[in-house]
C-alpha cells in the first residue's frame, strides 16, 4: 500500500528513532572515560581510572549482587503466582474473574510511588524491618502481572483440545502438564521471567520505599546525587548494557517462533495487560 | 457514626497487622534505657545520613581501616530530607541509618519526634575541648540531655562566576535581580525563606524583621512574594551540591546561593571553574551540625567510634578543609594550618565567637517565637506550605 | 525388578491418578488450589496496604514532630483542592497535561517505526531493531535520564552541534520542555512494542483488499489499519501515562523551577506527613481509574 517515498520515509524515521534511543547511551559511554568528576561538555581528557575503581569497589559488587538476588527471587515468586493465576483465570469461569485480572494489573497501572508508599507504611505499622525480603515483596507486586499476561496470552493461543486429547489417551493431570502444557508455555515463562527480572533489576521507586540495603539502581541514584564518583555510574551503566547484549540476543533467538521475538511480545503483553482487565 | 468508622478502622489495622505477622516474623527490639558507659566491639558497619562529604574518604578511609566499620552513605539535600530519612521506615532511622548529621533546623524535630537517642558525651574524649557554645547548644541538648555531638558549622554564601558576573556582587540583591535572569540558582529548601527574610531585614527595615526565622504573617507575606518573583528569574532550584556544581561548570548557572563545599569543588576541579564566594553585606544564614544517633541504630558501637573519631582535632581539620566550614573543636587550628597555611583564620577558628555571632544559624520556625507568647509567628508547617507554593 | 518398588511406584501413580480424578470431579477444588495462593498473597500484602494508605489520607500529622494524629477529617483534601491556594491543583493539572503530552508524542513517534518493523523490515533487520529497542531498557533508566541533563545543558553536545551548524543555542535545560523530551524518551519502547504486535497481527490481505477496493495509502491507514491498531495504542498509553503520572525522579534531574509533579509532593511528604501524601496520591489513582475506564470503552481490553 505504501508508495516508494513512504517506504523511504518510514525507513529514515525508524533510524532517527533508533538514534534518539541510543544517543544518551553514547553519551554514557563517553563519560565513562571522563577524566573529571563533573559531567560537562566537551570532555577534557579521558581515563580508564573509573573502570578499575568500579571493579575494586566492594559497594558496587554488593549492590550488584543484591540486585541480582532480589531480581531472581521476585521473578521466582512472579513465575509461581503468575502462572497459577493465569491457569485459574483461563480454565475456569467463576464469580469475580474479571476482578482478579484487575487486581494483578493494579501495581502496574498505578504509579510505583503509590505501591511503594503503601507497602512502606504497612511495613512500618506492622513493625517489619526493611530487609532484602521487603524489596522482594515490593518487586513481586509488579512482576506477577508480567508473567500472568505472558502465560495467559499463550494459553489463549493454544487449543484446549490438546489437553482433552491427552486426557483421553489416559494421561493423568501431572503427565498432561509435563508433556503437553509445559512445552507449550515454557517459552512464555522464559519471556515473562526475563522481563520480570529486567523490571526488578532497574526498579528505583518502589525500592526506595522498601529497601533494606542498597540495590544497584539505589547505588546509582545515590552517586548521581553525591557526584563524587559520578563516572563510576556511567561505567556501571555501560557494563550492564554490554552484559545484557548476550542474554537479550539469545533470548530473542531462543524464544522467537518464526515471526519475531517473544521477549518483545512479552513486553508488549505487559503493556497490553489491560486486555485481560 | 463515629463508632462505625472506628470499627472499620480497627478492622483495617488488624488486617495490616495480620499481613505483617504473616509476611515476616516480627523483629523484637528492646533496649535498656540507660546510656552506654563504654564503647563495645565494632559491628563492622556504619550507615550515615549526611551532608555531602561529611564522611569524605580523605578521613573516613582511615576510620574504616582502624575500626573495621565499613561506611555506607546516604547524602541528603535538605534538612527536611534528613528528617524524612530518619523518620521513615518506622522512625528512629528505621534500623537502616545509624547516624545523621542534622543541622539546627532538623535536630530539635528529630529529638521531639523521638527518632534520636541520648548520647553519652563522655565516650567522645575530644568533646571536652569543644568551643563552649557547641558543647550543649540548645539545638541538640534538651533539659541537660545531650542528643548528639556537634560537628562543624559555617555560612551559606553567595557564589558567582567571576568571568560572567561583573562587577562583583556585594549584596544578596544579585539573586533577586532581573539582570541575571535565567542564570540564578538557589537551594530547594524551605529554610531558604530565611535567606530572603535576612535580605529584606536589611534592605527594607520598615518591615521590622528582627530574626529571619521569626516572621509574622505580614512579614512572611512580603518574603514569600519576593521569592515568588525570584522563581521567574531562576535557572533551577538545586537539590544536591552536585547539581549546583554541574550547572556552574556547564555555564547554565552563573550566580547563586551555595555552601562553601561547592565553591571548593568548582575551584579545585580538574578544569577549574572561575568562581568566587562572598559573604554579602546583609550577612548570612548558616548551619551548626550535630551527629545524632538513630534510636534504632543497628551499629551503635561503630556510631560512637565515629563520633569520637570526627571530634579529634586532626579529623576536624580535614573535614573543615574538605567542606569549607569551621570545626567545633578549636584544637583543630594548628592541624588546619598544616593542611593549608592560614586555613584556621580563613574559617575564623581563631576568633570563633564574633564570627559565629555574624551567622544566623538555621533553626526550626515555631509559632511561639518570643513576641510575648502571642504565638503569631509562621511555623514550620506554614514555611513548608509556602515553599511548595513558591516552587510548585 | 523389586516387587515392592513396583507397587510403591504403582501406588504413587495411583495417588496421582486419584488426585487428578478428584480435581477433575471437583473443578472448584482445582480452581481454589490455583487461585488461592496468588489472590491471598496479593490481597493480604498489596490490597490491605493500599486500603490502609487510602484510609490514612483522612488523618493528619503534626508538622514539627511528624506524629500522626488519628482523627478523621477532610483537612488534607481541602488543602489539595483549595481554590484560594491552588498550588496543588496547579501541580496536579501540570502532571496530567505532561503525561498526556508524553503519551501523544510517544504514539506519534512509535507508529511509523512499529509499522516499518512489522511490515517492511527483513527478518534480520527486524531482529536487529528489536535488540536496538530493547537494549536501552536494560541500562539504568536513571543514568539515561541523567545523561540528558548533559546533552541539553548550555554548553552541552546539543548546543555544540547546533553552533557547529551555525544555529543559535537552545535553552532547554531545566524546563518543562526538557521533562517532555526526557519522559517521551524513556517510555518510548513501551509504546513501540504493543503497536508493533498489533500491526504484525493484521493479516496482509486486509491491505490488499483495501487496495482492491480502490483505497490508497492514507485511506487504508485511516479506515483499516488505525481502527485495528488503536486499542494497542491505548494499551501502550496506559504505560506511558501511568509511568509519567507517578515519576518524581525525572523532575528532580531535568526539571526547572515550576516543574514539580504529583510524585515529588507525594515523595517529600511520604514519611513525615503521610496523611497528606496519601491524600495527594488519591489524585493519580482517580485519574488512572478514569483513564482505564475510557481505555475499556475504546476497546483496549478486548484487543489483540
Amino acid at each position: 500500500m505504501e508508495t516508494r517515498a513512504t517506504r523511504a520515509g518510514l525507513k529514515v524515521w525508524t533510524w532517527l528513532i533508533v538514534a534518539f534511543l541510543w544517543i544518551p547511551l553514547v553519551v554514557i559511554g563517553l563519560y565513562a572515560f571522563n577524566g573529571s568528576q563533573i559531567q560537562s561538555w566537551p570532555i577534557s581528557h579521558l581515563t580508564f581510572h573509573w573502570f578499575s575503581m568500579a571493579w575494586h569497589d566492594s559497594q558496587v559488587r554488593d549492590a550488584l549482587w543484591l540486585s541480582v538476588k532480589v531480581g531472581l527471587l521476585a521473578t521466582g515468586v512472579a513465575l509461581a503466582l503468575g502462572t497459577m493465576a493465569a491457569f485459574a483465570v483461563h480454565r475456569f469461569r467463576f464469580f469475580g474473574r474479571e476482578s482478579v485480572s484487575l487486581l494483578f494489573l493494579l501495581p502496574i497501572a498505578l504509579p510505583g510511588i503509590i505501591t511503594g508508599m503503601a507497602l512502606s507504611s504497612a511495613f512500618s505499622f506492622a513493625g517489619v524491618q526493611l530487609t532484602m525480603w521487603t524489596i522482594v515483596i515490593g518487586h513481586s507486586t509488579f512482576c506477577v502481572v508480567v508473567v500472568y499476561n505472558n502465560v495467559i496470552a499463550r494459553l489463549r493461543r493454544t487449543s484446549p483440545s490438546l489437553i482433552e486429547a491427552s486426557m483421553d489417551l489416559g494421561a493423568d493431570g501431572w503427565q498432561t502438564f509435563r508433556y503437553v502444557t509445559w512445552p507449550l508455555i515454557s517459552t512464555a515463562l522464559v519471556a515473562g521471567g526475563l522481563l520480570a527480572f529486567a523490571l526488578s533489576f532497574d526498579e528505583v521507586i518502589v525500592t526506595t520505599f522498601t529497601a533494606g540495603g542498597t540495590t544497584l539502581p539505589i547505588f546509582i541514584l545515590n552517586n548521581l546525587r553525591q557526584g563524587q564518583q559520578l563516572p563510576i555510574v556511567n561505567v556501571i551503566a555501560c557494563v550492564v548494557i554490554l552484559l545484557t547484549v548476550v542474554p537479550v540476543w539469545v533470548s530473542q533467538r531462543l524464544t522467537s517462533d518464526g515471526d519475531g521475538a517473544t521477549a518483545v511480545r512479552a513486553a508488549a503483553a505487559a503493556a497490553q495487560s489491560s486486555q485481560s482487565a | 457514626m463515629r463508632k462505625r468508622i472506628r470499627g472499620r478502622h480497627l478492622v483495617l489495622l488488624a488486617l495490616v497487622a495480620l499481613v505483617g505477622a504473616l509476611v515476616v516474623p516480627a523483629v523484637g527490639v528492646s533496649k535498656s534505657s540507660g546510656l552506654p558507659t563504654s564503647i563495645g566491639k565494632g559491628e563492622g558497619a556504619l550507615s550515615l545520613v549526611e551532608w555531602a562529604a561529611y564522611s569524605d574518604k580523605s578521613f573516613a578511609a582511615k576510620f574504616e581501616k582502624t575500626t573495621g566499620c565499613k561506611i555506607t552513605r546516604k547524602d541528603a539535600g535538605s534538612s527536611n530530607e534528613m528528617f524524612n530519612l530518619m523518620h521513615g521506615g518506622g522512625g528512629g532511622g528505621g534500623g537502616q541509618y545509624d547516624l545523621v548529621s542534622a543541622s539546627g533546623d532538623a535536630s530539635l524535630r528529630l529529638i521531639y519526634a523521638g527518632d534520636v537517642a541520648p548520647v553519652n558525651v563522655n565516650l567522645v574524649p575530644s568533646w571536652k575541648d569543644f568551643l563552649p557554645a557547641f558543647k550543649a547548644p540548645p539545638h541538640n541538648t534538651v533539659k541537660g540531655v545531650h542528643y548528639g555531638i556537634s560537628v562543624q558549622w559555617g555560612p551559606n554564601t553567595l557564589l558567582y562566576n567571576t568571568k560572567k558576573i561583573k562587577p562583583a556582587p556585594t549584596s544578596w540583591a544579585a539573586i533577586y535581580s532581573a539582570k541575571y535572569k535565567g542564570q540564578i540558582t538557589v537551594p530547594n529548601n524551605p529554610i531558604q525563606i530565611a535567606d530572603a527574610a535576612l535580605y529584606l531585614q536589611k534592605s527594607q527595615p520598615a518591615l521590622g524583621i528582627k530574626d529571619p526565622y521569626e516572621l509574622t504573617k505580614p512579614q512572611f507575606a512580603v518574603v514569600v512574594a519576593l521569592l515568588k518573583k525570584q522563581k521567574g528569574l531562576l535557572k533551577r532550584y538545586w537539590v544536591y551540591p552536585a547539581d549546583e556544581i554541574k550547572d556552574f561548570a556547564s555555564g547554565d548557572a552563573t550566580i547563586g546561593a551555595t555552601w562553601p563545599y561547592q565553591t571548593l569543588a568548582l575551584q579545585g576541579a580538574k578544569v577549574p571553574v572561575p568562581v568566587k564566594e562572598i559573604i554579602p553585606k546583609e550577612g548570612v544564614t548558616g548551619w551548626a551540625d550535630t551527629w545524632m544517633l538513630g534510636k534504632k541504630a543497628a551499629h551503635p558501637n561503630c556510631a560512637y567510634m565515629w563520633m569520637a573519631y570526627v571530634s579529634t582535632p586532626r579529623v576536624q581539620a580535614q573535614q573543615a578543609y574538605v567542606f569549607g566550614e569551621t570545626p567545633a573543636n578549636p584544637k583543630a587550628c594548628p592541624f588546619m594550618n598544616k593542611i593549608s597555611k592560614g586555613l584556621c583564620s580563613q574559617y575564623h577558628l581563631d576568633a570563633p565567637a564574633s564570627y559565629s555571632k555574624s551567622i544566623r544559624f538555621w533553626k526550626s520556625p515555631v509559632a511561639d517565637c518570643g513576641f510575648g507568647g502571642r504565638k503569631d509567628c509562621m511555623d514550620i508547617q506554614a514555611w513548608n506550605n509556602a515553599w511548595a507554593g513558591i516552587t510548585g | 525388578m523389586d516387587v515392592e518398588a513396583r507397587t510403591s511406584a504403582g501406588s504413587l501413580r495411583g495417588a496421582r491418578l486419584r488426585l487428578s480424578a478428584a480435581f477433575w470431579r471437583r473443578p472448584w477444588l482445582k480452581l481454589l488450589a490455583l487461585l488461592l495462593p496468588p489472590v491471598a498473597a496479593f490481597g493480604l500484602v498489596y490490597v490491605t496496604s493500599l486500603g490502609a494508605l487510602l484510609a490514612s489520607a483522612f488523618w493528619s500529622s503534626d508538622a514539627f514532630t511528624a506524629k500522626v494524629i488519628h482523627s478523621w477529617s477532610l483537612t488534607q483534601f481541602r488543602a489539595i483542592f483549595s481554590l484560594s491556594d491552588p498550588t496543588y491543583l496547579r501541580i496536579a493539572i501540570r502532571t496530567v497535561l505532561i503525561a498526556a503530552a508524553v503519551t501523544v508524542t510517544d504514539a506519534v513517534l512509535a507508529f511509523p517505526i512499529a509499522y516499518y518493523m512489522a511490515r517492511l523490515a527483513t527478518r534480520r533487520m527486524r531482529s536487529l531493531l528489536f535488540v536496538l529497542i530493547l537494549l536501552p531498557l536494560w541500562s539504568s533508566y536513571l543514568v539515561r535520564i541523567y545523561s540528558w541533563t548533559t546533552i541539553l545543558s548550555k554548553t552541552g553536545p546539543l548546543n555544540w552541534l547546533l553552533n557547529g551548524l551555525g544555529l543559535p543555542d537552545t535553552h532547554l535545560a531545566y524546563t518543562n520542555w526538557a521533562m517532555w523530551i526526557v519522559f517521551s524518551y524513556v517510555w518510548l519502547p513501551f509504546m513501540i512494542l504493543p503497536i508493533y504486535t498489533a500491526i504484525e497481527r493484521v493479516p496482509g490481505n486486509f491491505f490488499e483488499a483495501s487496495a482492491d477496493l480502490g483505497a490508497r495509502g492514507p485511506r487504508t491507514f485511516r479506515s483499516v489499519l488505525l481502527p485495528l491498531v488503536f486499542p494497542a495504542i491505548v494499551a501502550g498509553s496506559i504505560f506511558t501515562f501511568s509511568l509519567t503520572l507517578g515519576d518524581y525522579i525525572t523532575p528532580l534531574l531535568v526539571g526547572g523551577p515550576g516543574s514539580l509533579l504529583i510524585g515529588n509532593i507525594v515523595y517529600e511528604n511520604s514519611s513525615t506527613n503521610l496523611a497528606f501524601a496519601a491524600a495527594f496520591a488519591v489524585v493519580p489513582i482517580g485519574v488512572m481509574g478514569v483513564y482505564l475506564a475510557i481505555a475499556r470503552r475504546l476497546g483496549a481490553f478486548e484487543a489483540v
